[in-house]
């Protein structure tokens, strides 16, 4: 589904991104950990087509086309989906029209027929039980006075909505205590499927204890430094992302 | 024409106009034009040397012999007020300046209330005029409202007696339709609640053929006492139009005013909205929404006179502007020495929406009395680039996002306007406007 080869990017003259590998096949579930500066999140906005890096060398290759060319919104189109780490509050846009518009856009790129209101909120009503969230919100103009953990449930409830094939997960776990946790990652599991891939973005291997990755991946210093299943998040829980740093190309 | 040629011929035009005046049933205002003539030879047209008119040449207004707009025309139909839909359910249509019986149509209203053309009502119900023409608005200081002053013939005229509820807007249309040559109406409208009144106005001023007119319109406003009034004004003029225009209101004791000013057309723009808060506890909103593209110039001129005790103000005024267009805010608070307890509050927002576009923004805060709360502030900023790029990532094409973020920028506004069926017009004027921002008409 995703081929990421040799992916060299920079943000503001400085190399962020040095050569990343991965290859995600359908229905996988991915997890790509690692400190701080690492060059996690810039990976995840580069995927999902944010403007603001330069890339310098590589390729990303989905579903057989040269990623890298298409604009965001046809990448979101032909099935990728980033949940934000931080969902920006935009005042005045209602969400319940921008999912609309949203959804119909890309039932229209797939040749699917464009919802009317009716149908569209039995579909919101039917998705949004995922996530047990407040029907209410989707009055409200886009996450505006959401809590943290209110925005990444409408991240989540968006992913149920929208049906991607890919799915991004930045940093879903950060700010959410440990009952919000359990709810988000429910709803990411419920999404789990064999057409479905999944690449989970996460600071912590608390999140990985809810949603169980095939595989594991370690980012250090915009390389991908280690790869495994499972278990590498649980060794890296217990010696720390600099028992890795001592041993960088392995 | 240039500046002194332009003032000889608009004082031949005064001095026509005034000597046919006083032939008929308004010859009582004759003292008033004549000294509003006097003031305009005296002020002539402002430059952008004077400091009101600082970002604003009126150049372009003065340089063409405009002439007399002449009342009815053939070619408006039905059919283009119609489209004006609930909004308009309740309507004084005006072309060129002149009342069009066909075209308006009132529902019942309570009794006691006059809604007509302010032309019958001066040579039909002086009592009711006569009190209030002409002591509100400026004329002996502003050059155009000196000059509407002179050449005033017709405009909307609504009386509401004590404690009369109006439901339904009452909707004035001033309709501008040139046909070859390029005219001037000076549009003058009175609206009077008396004590403990309610009424909605909107006063519209719109064009379907995109020609070359000059509208310099004044409107008085009184408030009695414990009065409410709505006032909407949607200013639609065609894009090679020139719109000059004062409002002026005057609230009494425990008044409730508020006014939204939605400008989305016109080359050149000119609105003055003025407020003096003379009865204590009197409320006072002031809300604006311009748009602009293209060349367009929109400068909005506001004033809020805290004369009496213990008065509140609000005013929000924003602005989106596009292609090479410019805006200017000038907001002004006065608090006057006898104002104690006064609670003030003044922002200006502006979205601009392309390089080019630029905005002179100008709050102001005049205080004479310690005993007061007033704060002032405007902010200039682009599209926020994480929105557009949350809703792209959503699948929503770039232009579609953009007139989404417009929109909820303008949602502020649009969200406070309290008549529904006006909400949903202006919702849809909105949406075309925001549509042409990004189409070649609206970047050149």
């Amino acid at each position: 589904m995703l081929t990421i080869k040799n992916l060299h990017a920079k943000a503001d003259g400085n190399e962020i991104l040095r050569g990343i590998d991965l290859t995600v096949n359908a229905g996988e579930v991915h997890a790509i950990m690692g400190p701080n500066g690492s060059g996690k999140s810039t990976l995840a906005h580069i995927l999902a087509g944010r403007e603001g890096y330069e890339i310098t060398a590589g390729e990303v290759i989905y579903e057989g086309k040269d990623l890298l060319q298409m604009p965001p919104e046809e990448r979101a189109r032909e099935g990728i989906f980033l949940a934000f780490q931080y969902p920006v509050e935009i005042p005045g846009v209602n969400t319940t029209y921008f999912l609309k518009a949203a959804l119909n856009a890309i039932r229209k790129h797939r040749g699917l027929p464009e919802l009317d209101a009716m149908d569209f909120l039995a579909l919101v009503k039917e998705k949004i039980k995922i996530v047990d969230m407040d029907q209410s919100l989707l009055n409200r103009p886009i996450n505006e006075g959401f809590s943290g953990g209110e925005k990444k449930r409408n991240e989540v409830f968006q992913m149920a909505l929208l049906d991607p094939k890919l799915a991004i997960l930045d940093e879903t776990d950060s700010g959410l205590d440990i009952d919000a946790l359990k709810v988000v990652a429910g709803g990411v599991n419920a999404l789990r499927g064999k057409e479905r891939s999944m690449i989970v973005i996460t600071h912590y291997q608390r999140l990985l204890d809810y949603i169980v990755p095939d595989y594991v991946h370690v980012l250090s210093d915009g390389r991908i430094v280690k790869s495994g299943d499972k278990r590498l998040a649980f060794e890296l829980e217990e010696k720390g992302y600099a028992w890795l740093e001592v041993q960088p190309g392995s | 024409m240039n500046t002194e040629e332009a003032k000889d011929f608009y004082l031949a035009r005064c001095a026509d106009h005034e000597r046919e005046k006083a032939r008929g049933a308004e010859s009582w205002t004759g003292e008033i034009r004549r000294d509003a003539i006097a003031r305009f030879a005296a002020l002539g047209f402002p430059t952008t040397r004077d400091e009101e008119w600082r970002y604003t040449s009126v150049a372009p207004i003065v340089k063409i012999p405009f002439a007399p707009a002449k009342g009815a025309a053939d070619g408006i139909a039905g059919r283009q007020i119609e489209e004006l839909g609930d909004a308009a359910a309740n309507r004084l249509v005006f072309v060129n300046g002149k009342f069009s019986a066909p075209l308006s149509r009132l529902g019942p209203l309570p009794s006691g209330v006059i809604a007509c053309s302010l032309a019958a009502a001066m040579s039909e119900r002086r009592d009711k005029v006569e009190p209030h023409w002409g002591r509100y608005a400026g004329y002996r200081d502003q050059c155009f409202v000196a000059l509407n002053t002179a050449l005033a013939d017709d405009g909307a005229f609504l009386f509401v007696p004590p404690r009369a509820v109006v439901e339904a807007p009452i909707h004035c249309v001033f309709i501008s339709t040139a046909g070859n040559e390029a005219t001037a109406a000076h549009p003058r409208s009175l609206i009077v609640l008396d004590g403990g009144s309610r009424a909605t106005v909107v006063e519209s001023y719109l064009n379907f053929d995109q020609t070359v007119y000059f509208n310099n319109a004044v409107t008085e406003v009184v408030v009695g006492n414990d009065g409410v009034l709505d006032h909407y004004k949607i200013q639609l003029e065609s894009e090679r139009a020139f719109h000059v225009a004062t409002q002026q209101a005057q609230l009494g004791r425990g008044a409730n005013f508020s006014s939204h000013s939605i400008a989305l057309g016109g080359a050149l723009t000119r609105n003055d909205v003025n407020a003096a808060l003379d009865g204590e506890g009197g409320d006072c909103t002031l809300n604006g929404l311009y748009l602009t593209y293209g060349q367009q110039h929109v400068d909005n001129h506001t004033r809020i006179d805290h004369v009496q005790p213990r008065c509140t103000s609000r005013e929000l005024y924003k602005g989106i502007m596009g292609g090479r267009s410019r805006g200017v805010f000038n907001g002004k608070i006065y608090v006057h020495k006898t104002a104690e307890k006064t609670d003030a509050r003044q922002t200006n927002r502006n979205l601009l929406l392309s390089e080019e576009a630029w905005i002179d923004t100008k709050p102001q805060l005049e205080i004479y009395n310690n005993d007061v709360k007033c704060s002032h502030g405007s902010t200039i900023g682009q599209l926020d680039e994480d929105a557009l790029f949350y809703l792209r990532a959503r699948g929503i094409d770039p232009q579609a996002a953009i007139g989404l973020l417009t929109r909820g920028f303008a949602a502020d506004i649009t969200g406070r306007i309290k008549s529904a069926s006006v909400a949903r017009w202006v919702e849809k004027l909105l949406t075309e406007k925001i549509d042409l921002l990004s189409t070649d008409r609206g970047k050149l």
